[in-house]
């Protein structure tokens, strides 16, 4: 980027970072008509709409495998007769690349893409372009994903969308899967971005380059569809279960399904387990404040 | 030219100024001095823009590369935080903000005066205060005419204590510690057992004006647990010292507003937890879901109907409007689990990166050309790999401000996050 080119950056220019998932063990099983060709091909007709809306728009692409994450694009470097087809063939060495991972390490159940490493590797993107100075694309990550929730990976996805909030970086969401995705749900509620499960995938690229090619000036003057409301529920650190209720260790935060004696996070032991935190003594005086 | 070095690092404040009311007094007479500068002439002496720049080969000004040096200054401090990361925390506090707005408050050494620079600096530890702490809760108390009045009632919502206090401003009178101590340890001596009770005085008066013996106050303050915490706005004085002493609390005094404020933050994460002062206790709570936009529901605390939004109880489905709150039928603790992951980065906290060492950096085909997380070039001028840290988990590069807005920010590793492999060893430790 040349000085010059700098002073023409004004809050509708871009810079998209697109999170791709390329888990082998979703797309093979997933009946939703939209086989992974197509899906590219929408992808990639996206992608070039983008760079054609602002000759200073950027994208970079990501790929979220099942072992492995990778930069597999950047406009930026790109060279200039070429938009985003030099995606494909970067695509196809990573996947390649990250089948051979899960040869050397046998497949447990576990099928669920790396989203808090692609979410890291972004926001690590994101960072670097706005560190270079004051005059920077509006940067924003969009999340084309399909595989179900890894709950394993609850800590560091949520730490990735504080990071983001604190940043005021909006992650948007496009959910490809079957089920509504609950770590993409509140990604995008709490930093503010918007969250869509289409109906009919044939019409991908139509969902996409209506809700998320604008950039985030015009956003503020497009009448959104409403959201269906957030799953709020945690998953428990001992079996990873998900649920609406549960008991908190008091020192370290931990979530437990049952009452246990002793935290296995930290270690403390504890006392007889409260029902309720006792609202006599708390909130004596809450009701008329 | 300026004496007055305040760009990072460095504390060369001593919290030891019993002389500092001179000093500042010295400092007003002299006008010209640095500390004497007009406001919008300290934007400039505080940035010292000019001297981030420097001329390259072609006569192009550049920011200077003095990343190396700020680079190792925060490692040392990560390694100095990382060794003392495994403590136990006091994630549940339950903290009262004591505010002196007696005479002393109105004194113009801060501009434009210490009570008004005091209210910006308590309003940006609140918000600080609940983005670091979620579950944690917060009143005011405020000092004047020789009592101490509470402004808000413990509570977690930051808007209505920043609003409180923002109507509130306005000094006269002495000030007392004995009646604030007393006050502290009425409230916070009927909260459960598991919260860390905690006091944080802003004082700004050089005197106290007691209706008994304040030393009383302070063995009550000691017996209920009650961490007490003072931050002077204008010397030392012994009585405060006692109370953080006696107390466990920490007492400092302000040079001027931006260390003023470093003091104030320096309060904002979770402070250690000391065994016998918080019982450990399994707390039962519940993870209601947002309901959809559009459905229409009446809300349990302002019994309106309400469109939208809003909260249900899972045990008793009653709808509740914010988190996090109790439940007004049933008393269950609600909470939403990202108020509750926002601390877990205390409880995994990352490793330190290593350094590169020079034996690798000379032998430059085993090194990645660049950053693992934002693919910035690790080569310096002339082709030569430039200074750059690894994960001793994944073996990955980083540049060195990754690095920082990693350890400081992220608190995750890319790199152990995109490998699977790397993941297993974590899940086993």
């Amino acid at each position: 980027m040349t000085p010059v080119s700098r002073k023409l950056y004004t809050d509708d220019v871009s810079l998209l970072v697109v999170l791709i998932d390329t888990n082998p063990y979703f797309w093979s099983t997933n009946n939703s008509g939209l086989p992974y060709s197509k899906f590219l091909s929408h992808l990639v007709a996206f992608l070039n709409s983008i760079l054609l809306l602002n000759q200073l728009n950027q994208v970079v692409g990501i790929a979220t495998g099942v072992n492995s994450c990778g930069y597999i694009y950047d406009s930026s470097l790109a060279p200039p007769n070429k938009r985003a087809e030099t995606l494909l063939q970067k695509l196809e060495e990573f996947v390649i690349k990250d089948e051979e991972l899960s040869a050397e390490d046998s497949v447990d159940g576990i099928k669920s893409s790396l989203l808090s490493g692609s979410l890291s590797m972004a926001l690590c993107y994101i960072q670097r372009v706005l560190r270079s100075g004051s005059l920077h694309p509006q940067p924003r990550i969009l999340c084309l994903h399909g595989s179900p929730d890894g709950p394993g990976q609850y800590v560091a996805v949520m730490n990735s969308i504080f990071s983001a909030q604190r940043s005021m970086l909006p992650i948007d969401s496009c959910v490809i899967g079957a089920q509504h995705s609950a770590f993409l749900q509140q990604a995008s509620h709490i930093t503010g971005g918007i969250y869509s499960k289409p109906q009919q995938l044939d019409g991908l690229f139509q969902y996409l380059s209506t809700l998320f090619a604008t950039d985030l000036h015009s956003r503020s003057f497009i009448q959104l569809h409403k959201s269906v409301g957030v799953d709020f529920r945690a998953s428990c650190f001992c079996h990873k279960s998900t649920i609406d209720m549960g008991y908190i260790c008091s020192v370290c935060l931990s979530i437990f399904c049952k009452p246990h004696k002793k935290c296995s996070t930290c270690g403390s032991t504890f006392g007889q387990p409260q029902a309720t935190v006792s609202p006599t003594n708390l909130k004596r005086k809450a009701p008329d404040s | 030219m300026f004496q007055h070095n305040n760009n990072g690092g460095g504390h060369q404040y001593n919290t030891n100024t019993t002389n500092q009311q001179q000093s500042q007094a010295e400092e007003e007479e002299e006008d010209n001095d640095v500390e004497g500068l007009e406001a919008w002439e300290r934007a400039y002496a505080d940035e010292r823009s000019w001297e981030s720049l420097q001329e390259d080969e072609s006569g192009l000004l550049r920011p200077i590369d003095n990343k190396t040096i700020q680079h190792a200054q925060y490692r040392r401090r990560l390694r100095t935080y990382s060794s003392s990361a495994r403590i136990q925390k006091g994630l549940i506090r339950f903290l009262y903000i004591v505010i002196d707005l007696s005479r002393a408050a109105g004194e113009m050494d801060f501009r434009p005066s210490r009570m008004f620079v005091v209210a910006k600096q308590v309003e940006a530890f609140i918000r600080e205060f609940f983005d670091q702490n979620p579950l944690s809760q917060i009143g005011l108390i405020t000092i004047k005419d020789g009592v101490a009045q509470c402004l808000t009632d413990l509570g977690g919502s930051p808007e209505s204590h920043i609003n409180a206090l923002m109507g509130k401003l306005g000094c006269s009178g002495d000030a007392s510690l004995q009646n604030a101590l007393d006050l502290v340890h009425e409230y916070l001596n009927q909260i459960p057992s598991y919260g860390h009770r905690e006091a944080l005085i802003l004082y700004s008066a050089l005197s106290t004006c007691d209706p008994g013996d304040i030393m009383d106050s302070i063995q009550k303050c000691k017996k209920a647990k009650i961490r007490c915490s003072i931050i002077g706005l204008s010397a030392e004085i012994f009585i405060c010292k006692h109370i953080c002493q006696e107390t466990g609390g920490s007492y400092s005094v302000a040079l001027d507003e931006a260390h003023l404020k470093e003091l104030v933050l320096e309060h904002a994460p979770p402070p250690p937890a000391i065994a016998e002062f918080a019982i450990s206790n399994l707390i039962k709570m519940g993870f209601p879901q947002r309901a959809g936009e559009g459905v229409l529901s009446i809300c349990s605390c302002h019994k309106e109907a309400k469109f939208g939004g809003g909260y249900t109880c899972p045990r008793c489905k009653a709808r509740v409007c914010e988190l996090p709150t109790e439940c007004r039928i049933c008393g269950l603790t609600l909470v939403s689990s990202p108020h509750l992951a926002r601390s877990y980065h205390h409880l995994f906290p990352i490793t330190p990166f290593d350094d590169v060492p020079p034996s690798l950096l000379k032998n430059s085909q085993l090194l990645p050309k660049s950053c693992f997380g934002c693919q910035q070039s690790l080569l310096g001028p002339a082709n030569l790999p430039g200074p750059s840290v690894a994960c001793p988990k994944c073996k990955q590069y980083f540049c060195l401000d990754c690095d920082i807005y990693i350890h400081e920010s992220l608190h995750n590793c890319p790199g152990c996050e995109s490998f699977k492999q790397s993941k297993l060893d974590r899940g086993t430790e």
